[in-house]
């Protein structure tokens, strides 16, 4: 089954880090990624730009443009990772792979995929590695 | 994990928030600082083995306000607080009564913060050595490495500076609307001086004053979280990036400065592009256009360009237009002097800029611009003589370096 593992972090905090502490902790993730890109099993991973670009559409009778992120909230969504996982234990066994590749604060939502569609972007839109 | 290099930053991130509120409490810098400092050191000792607490800088504001508590109370003036046996269990009653106490106050609290450094009687270079250590929480001596000065004289400046603030009245109030607008933009302007500072740097210097324009990033960042429907601080946000993802072209090996059209574009930072360009397209649909945003759509169209003769410069001569009309100043007028050239040719420019020849009389850029117009209208002895001059006014030797290369071109 295809969890997806959603990123919550103290978005400030990840943008204060230290140049070495963001390499460290970079490589760190590489290796996670790559056993599980070895595997077959990592699909799309994205990294989003910080909530500061970010916009909102809230629907209603009438839609609403709003600047900022969904919510407002300590901990904001930065990224996610498609991972195909046997049973949930296995996906919580990868999210703690994450953790521990990168500890400290945030969270990582595990929610399984009801539907993915195929994706029809160009070869070069493809997001860097 | 060991690794404890997490907290550092949660502490930088919950730094503007609990600073500004401990302001607000004590109405001391110096008190604010020496509380924050304390609920710091405890953090250190008890966040490693317990945990960061689920709100970093409420955690932060009430050891601070306790630990500061004793030594304050003589003072008195405070918010009225619960008592402090109440306070005592931080781990659970921190988050509600902290959300209670701040949850309205947060946003001008960082805003008066920064406020309080952009007093108008401080020359430039003290509010942004204040913002830094007060706002940013930079050390004295990473400021002073910054400024290219000593760590005594930074200490001396900052303690002025301090000095300075609190014999000023600081509204501690809620600001209306009106006064809080004028608040935002004497801090944006504060920070754009910070990021100057950093980034018009010579070769030499600019890995010491590289700090000064990642924390005006920061800054920037922060008071978009507070404020984010404000066209023209993501406007100071773009202009910023986009500036920034050129550091790497700025110079060659040798120190020397590379102009944009010989840029080696590859070298630009995608990244900050894309979030520069991203909050442009998010500053437009205000259509409240401003000198911020103007200033990062031109910036935006150098680095929408793949090659330098693919730049729009039609479009860039059209915002200086419109720059001109919301800013009028000679040097906005000498910047279009340079689209103009580009589009209707160096005649037209060079007639543009004569009129100001009086008021940029000692401005270096003038005289290199009315030199390479000269040279391109094809009259050597003019272009010498304003090349001549550029060099005597250059503020670096990279500057008058540059100058002397085309200066070698005409003679050769």
């Amino acid at each position: 089954m295809l969890y997806a593992i959603l990123c919550y972090n103290v978005e400030e905090a990840v943008g204060s880090w230290s140049k070495e502490h963001h390499d460290q902790t970079m490589t760190r993730l590489h290796g996670v990624h790559d056993k599980l890109a070895a595997q077959g099993r990592l699909g799309p991973v994205a990294r989003l730009l910080p909530t500061t670009a970010a916009t909102t559409l809230r629907k209603g009778r009438e839609d609403m443009v709003i600047d900022g992120p969904f919510a407002e909230t300590k901990e904001q969504l930065l990224g996610f990772y498609i991972v195909d996982c046997a049973s949930l234990d296995a996906a919580i066994d990868v999210a703690k792979d994450l953790a521990k590749a990168n500890p400290s604060t945030g969270s990582y939502e595990i929610r399984p995929v009801a539907e993915m569609h195929e994706s029809h972007l160009p070869a070069e839109k493809k997001p860097a590695a | 994990m060991n690794d404890l290099g997490w907290i550092d930053p949660v502490l930088s991130a919950a730094r503007p928030q609990a600073m500004g509120a401990l302001l607000r409490y004590f109405r001391d810098l110096d008190t604010a600082e020496e509380a924050f400092q304390e609920a710091c050191l405890r953090a250190l000792k008890t966040w490693p083995q317990n945990g960061p607490p689920r709100d970093a800088a409420a955690w932060l504001i009430m050891v601070g306000r306790n630990a500061a508590m004793d030594d304050v109370r003589r003072r008195a003036r405070q918010t009225e607080l619960p008592d402090e046996e109440q306070l005592s269990d931080l781990d659970d009653v921190e988050t509600p009564m902290a959300e209670r106490l701040d949850g309205e106050h947060y946003k001008d609290d960082i805003l008066r913060l920064l406020f309080v450094c952009c007093h108008p009687e401080l020359p430039a270079t003290q509010q942004i050595a204040l913002a830094l250590r007060i706002v940013c929480g930079l050390t004295v001596k990473q400021i002073a490495r910054a400024f290219l000065v000593g760590e005594a004289a930074m200490e001396q400046r900052i303690t002025r500076a301090k000095a300075r603030v609190a014999q000023g009245k600081v509204a501690f109030e809620t600001p209306g609307a009106v006064e809080r607008a004028e608040r935002l933009a004497a801090v944006a302007a504060m920070i754009y001086l910070t990021f100057n500072e950093g980034y018009s740097a010579s070769a030499a210097e600019v890995e010491a004053r590289k700090p000064l324009a990642e924390e005006a990033l920061w800054l920037t960042r922060l008071l978009l979280r507070l404020f984010p429907a404000e066209p023209e601080i993501m406007g100071l946000m773009a202009l910023m990036l986009l500036q920034q993802s050129r550091a790497k072209a700025r110079f060659d090996g040798d120190g020397n400065v590379v102009l944009l059209e010989d840029q080696d574009r590859s070298q630009w930072s995608q990244p900050r592009i894309s979030e520069g360009l991203a909050l442009i397209d998010k500053a437009m649909r205000h259509a409240r256009p401003g000198p911020y945003q103007i200033q990062a759509a031109i910036a935006a169209l150098h680095a929408r360009a793949a090659r330098a003769e693919d730049t729009d410069w039609a479009q860039i001569d059209l915002l200086y237009a419109n720059l001109e009309r919301l800013q009028p100043s000679p040097v906005v007028t000498l910047n279009r002097a340079v689209a103009v050239s580009k589009v209707k040719g160096p005649e037209a420019a060079l007639e543009m800029i004569e009129p100001l020849a009086e008021r940029l009389d000692g401005y270096f850029y003038f005289h290199g611009v009315k030199g390479a117009l000269l040279k391109q209208l094809e009259r050597p002895d003019e272009a010498r003589i304003a090349f001549g001059r550029a060099i005597a006014l250059a503020n670096t030797p990279a500057e008058a370096a540059h100058i002397r290369q085309h200066l070698d071109r005409l003679s050769g």
